[in-house]
């Protein structure tokens, strides 16, 4: 499934890049990444697969507090973090977990993942409950509150401050939701573009991080010298 | 019942990771016929060509070559008296699958356990005064001298092509190695890999402290070799794709690149793949085996017979057929009876990051083994009878890989919002980590049996885990945070943050540690305290051998894969000079 889209997305890139000189921009100057980067796929114009239109702004809006634009290097919408959870929900994530009965909510934190959950059903659920509880406390949904409230609200859900047994969810806590989601976030954030986030690489690029070059037989020795050069995916893009 | 059988073989493997194809090419040059299963897919070299493994997402986050948990869980709990509960998702310890096995993706740290390692019981005996000990530790002496099992360990070195320091030839202590180390009759095959920084910067500062450093011996080869199978492996170009990665450069030794080319060469060797095996299948009286019963990818049952069984599915699997197929009275810790099950033992790791913000690490140019370490807090060489507790530690600064998720930030550092944004550009490849791996003793209730209520997608029990943290093993923990500390403040660094055990800690399954999961199926003198002789032949069931992990009685501080490797070509050479000409227990009970 991922595979099909991935292949589709690389021939509509490769396939613009080729007409960009036909439109009239010169990709002269530009690294291939840049320019690759230029005519990916918007946010905007992005057509969720698993999220419905309601968790979308959830979860974009989520995003851009997880890692947001501002101070030093780019934040979460910037780099198409919400691609990549969309896809990796839509694709096979979750499908490994061993999900036979009978479950024990009350386990020991130190015995790990004990819910009858997908990872598709604790999102499902999640931004139903978060966003029942901000209607009820804030009169709006998540996605419509101020930046300063989202953050609250997130804060909330991290200490399992919001209670989502009151709206109907018993199985999944709030920090559980909360630790999912961004723990996906950042995986998106600083994997290889080929998934669908770190567009343009550029949280590679903002902490130094050189990719896919797996390389590095006359650097090793060279102590205490920064890495001179960006770096490549697996697609082969240079940033 | 099975519904296919198959042309009977000499031998039959189970399981083609590192134990499973030393077997195979050992009893093939034998001449034997030899066929092993393994229940994952087919795996070769060229499969994980550039740029493939240099993806973290794929194989450091998703564990893409992992068993699943949903088809290879076990069950967990900490004590005898509550319910255990299914791995759902890996944590702690992420076993392998398809051909290569863990051996596939491990990180190629080959050590060695030293000589009191290997008789921990007698060191325990004279050198702890009574009751200082817990009561209900079962520690146990392995059924073997150094000097037997030695050329073995030599044999598996140069298997792996590993590289490192010489510390101690013939008895003959060598500058640069470990002093600690048990006489070895060769020197490493290969030198040392190049040392990265946090390697330096660890080795002097603790050497200054009056340790002994010493790089990671490494099976991620330093320079071209070829092996005495014939293999090539080639030099390590510190990709930093390595543990949990498959090689892209032919560098690691792995049954791939070490055994799989030779063996595959060989007529009178074949496998299958997608073929899980479900049982060990006896003849009436219980006495031998006469083949394995296993399912394969298009829902058959095939009957496979065999004159000789190689369980080499790695600890846990090995134990769980064992148990599964009737082969040796399962372990009861109320009365300490039956062997099977008995002797689990794990290890604990922890440690220390020290953050430098005006250093460069490049953690991205690494092999897997990329290391230092010192073994002077090893059973007999630090003063444990008086501090009250036993077992080691490696103590090393390693940089397995550099990959950026779950990087490490400094202690205070938000983990989301901008304030984690920017701490990933201030600090990713700004730090460095000293890490202790202990050794973890076996007790009377540390144990592995069936699980009463969950299954397999086969419908077969899954294998339980008893298993926690003693005093033993905490205060360890303790002892050993003091001596990372102290390195750690030798090296001034702008800020550490640090994560040992606590006295009130239980085993975590979440974290990952290490898959060095060992004892259930325990080699020793006497089938009243053991699954094992000293050849890994059953006691019980005489055409039956268990290879693994699961043969240890404790576990020491060194990985594990040294030893394994050695005690299945001792066993190889047994069954091939002695079990052929006359089949039958190898050691009078
Ligand atoms: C990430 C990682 C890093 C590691 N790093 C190190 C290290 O640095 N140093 C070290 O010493 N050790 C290390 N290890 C441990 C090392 O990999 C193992 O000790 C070693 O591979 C054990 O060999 P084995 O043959 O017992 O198991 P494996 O190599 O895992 O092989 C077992 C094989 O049996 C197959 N199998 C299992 N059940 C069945 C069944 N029912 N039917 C058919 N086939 C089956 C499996 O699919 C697998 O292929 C590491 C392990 C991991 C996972």
């Amino acid at each position: 499934m991922l595979l099909n889209k991935q292949t589709s997305r690389r021939k509509f890139l490769l396939s613009s890049l080729i007409a960009l000189p036909a439109l009239g921009v010169t990709i002269k100057g530009l690294t291939a990444a840049a320019a690759a980067e230029m005519i990916a796929p918007s946010l905007e114009g992005y057509s969720p697969t698993f999220f419905s239109a309601a968790e979308w702004a959830f979860i974009t809006a989520a995003c851009d507090r997880f890692i947001p634009a501002n101070g030093r290097g780019p934040g979460a919408l910037e780099t198409n973090v919400p691609v990549f959870m969309d896809q990796q929900l839509a694709g096979d994530l979750g499908s490994e977990i061993y999900l036979e009965g009978p479950f024990d909510l009350k386990a020991p934190a130190e015995l790990g993942y004990q819910i009858p959950y997908t990872p598709q059903e604790i999102y499902r659920n999640g931004i139903k409950a978060v966003d029942a509880w901000c209607k009820q406390t804030h009169r709006d949904t998540f996605a419509a509150l101020d930046a300063a409230t989202q953050n609250d609200v997130l804060k909330k859900l991290q200490a399992s401050e919001v209670n989502f047994a009151e709206f109907g969810e018993e199985v999944l806590k709030a920090k559980a939701f909360f630790n999912e989601a961004l723990a996906l976030a950042k995986q998106g954030y600083l994997a290889d573009p080929i998934y669908g986030g770190n567009k343009g690489m550029k949280a590679w690029i903002a902490i130094g991080f050189p990719g896919a070059r797996a390389s590095y037989l006359e650097w090793v020795a060279q102590h205490n010298v920064k890495y001179p050069l960006g770096p490549v995916s697996l697609n082969g893009d240079r940033g | 019942m099975a519904n296919i059988t198959n042309d009977e073989v000499d031998v039959v493997v189970v399981g083609l990771g590192w134990t499973g194809s030393l077997m195979s090419i050992e009893l093939a040059q034998a001449g034997l016929k030899v066929r092993a299963l393994e229940r994952g897919e087919d795996r070769n070299n060229a499969d994980f060509a550039y740029p493939k493994p240099a993806d973290q997402y794929a194989y450091g986050v998703r564990n893409k070559i992992m068993v699943t948990p949903k088809d290879g869980a076990l069950t967990v709990r900490h004590n005898m008296h509550s319910t255990a509960l299914p791995t759902r998702k890996w944590g702690a310890f992420v076993p392998g699958t398809g051909v290569g096995g863990s051996g596939l993706h491990w990180t190629g740290v080959l050590i060695r356990p030293t000589p009191t390692d290997i008789k921990l019981k007698t060191y325990a005996d004279q050198a702890y005064k009574p009751g200082i000990l817990q009561e209900d530790m079962r520690i146990g002496d392995f059924p073997f001298t150094w000097e037997e099992m030695e050329p073995y360990l030599d044999k598996f070195d140069k298997i792996c092509g590993l590289s490192g320091n010489t510390g101690n030839l013939r008895g003959e202590i060598q500058e640069g190695g470990d002093p600690f180390e048990g006489p070895r009759s060769n020197p490493y095959p290969l030198p040392a890999l190049k040392d990265t920084l946090n390697c330096s910067m660890f080795a002097e500062a603790a050497r200054k402290l009056g340790y002994h450093p010493f790089p990671n011996p490494s099976a991620n080869v330093s320079q071209a070799w070829t092996n005495p199978y014939g293999n090539q492996i080639a030099p390590c170009n510190y990709c930093g794709y390595c543990s949990k990665y498959p090689c892209l450069n032919y560098s690691k030794a792995s049954p791939q690149t070490a055994v799989m080319d030779a063996l595959k060469r060989m007529d009178n060797f074949d496998y299958r793949v997608n073929a899980n095996v479900l049982k060990v299948e006896l003849h009436p009286d219980g006495k031998t085996a006469r083949g394995v019963t296993y399912a394969d990818a298009d829902g058959n049952i095939v009957f496979q017979p065999a004159k000789i069984v190689v369980l080499a599915g790695f600890q846990f699997v090995n134990v769980r057929l064992m148990l599964l197929s009737g082969i040796g009275k399962p372990y009861d810790p109320i009365t300490e009876t039956g062997v099977v099950g008995r002797n689990y033992a794990y290890l604990s790791n922890g440690g220390t990051t020290l953050f430098f913000k005006d250093k460069h690490f490049n953690p991205f140019a690494t092999a897997g083994a990329t290391g230092q370490m010192f073994n002077d807090v090893s059973p007999g060489n630090y003063d444990g009878p008086s501090l009250g507790f036993i077992g080691g530690a490696k103590i090393h600064s390693s940089q397995a890989t550099g990959t950026p998720i779950g990087t490490a930030l400094p202690k205070g550092t938000p983990d989301w919002g901008q304030g984690w944004k920017e701490g990933m550009q201030d600090w990713y490849g700004h730090s460095m980590k000293i890490s202790i791996s202990t050794g973890c003793m076996s007790y009377r209730g540390h144990y592995v049996d069936l699980d009463p209520t969950y299954k397999d997608p086969w419908g077969q029990p899954l294998l339980r885990i008893t298993f926690d943290w003693k005093e033993n093993e905490l205060k360890l923990q303790q002892y050993l945070r003091t001596i990372v500390n102290n390195i750690a403040q030798e090296l001034s660094p702008d800020s550490y943050s640090e994560s040992f055990l606590s006295m009130d800690s239980h085993w975590d399954i979440t974290k990952y540690v290490s898959t060095h999961n060992v004892g259930g199926a325990v080699m020793g003198e006497s089938p009243e305290t053991s699954a094992l002789n000293r050849y890994l032949q059953s006691w019980d069931v005489h055409n039956v051998f268990v290879p693994g992990g699961n043969a240890f009685p404790q576990n020491f501080q060194a990985n594990p894969t040294a030893l394994i490797g050695a005690i299945t070509l001792f066993s190889a050479q047994a069954i091939k000079e002695q079990y052929l000409k006359n089949p039958g227990p190898l050691v009078q009970a």
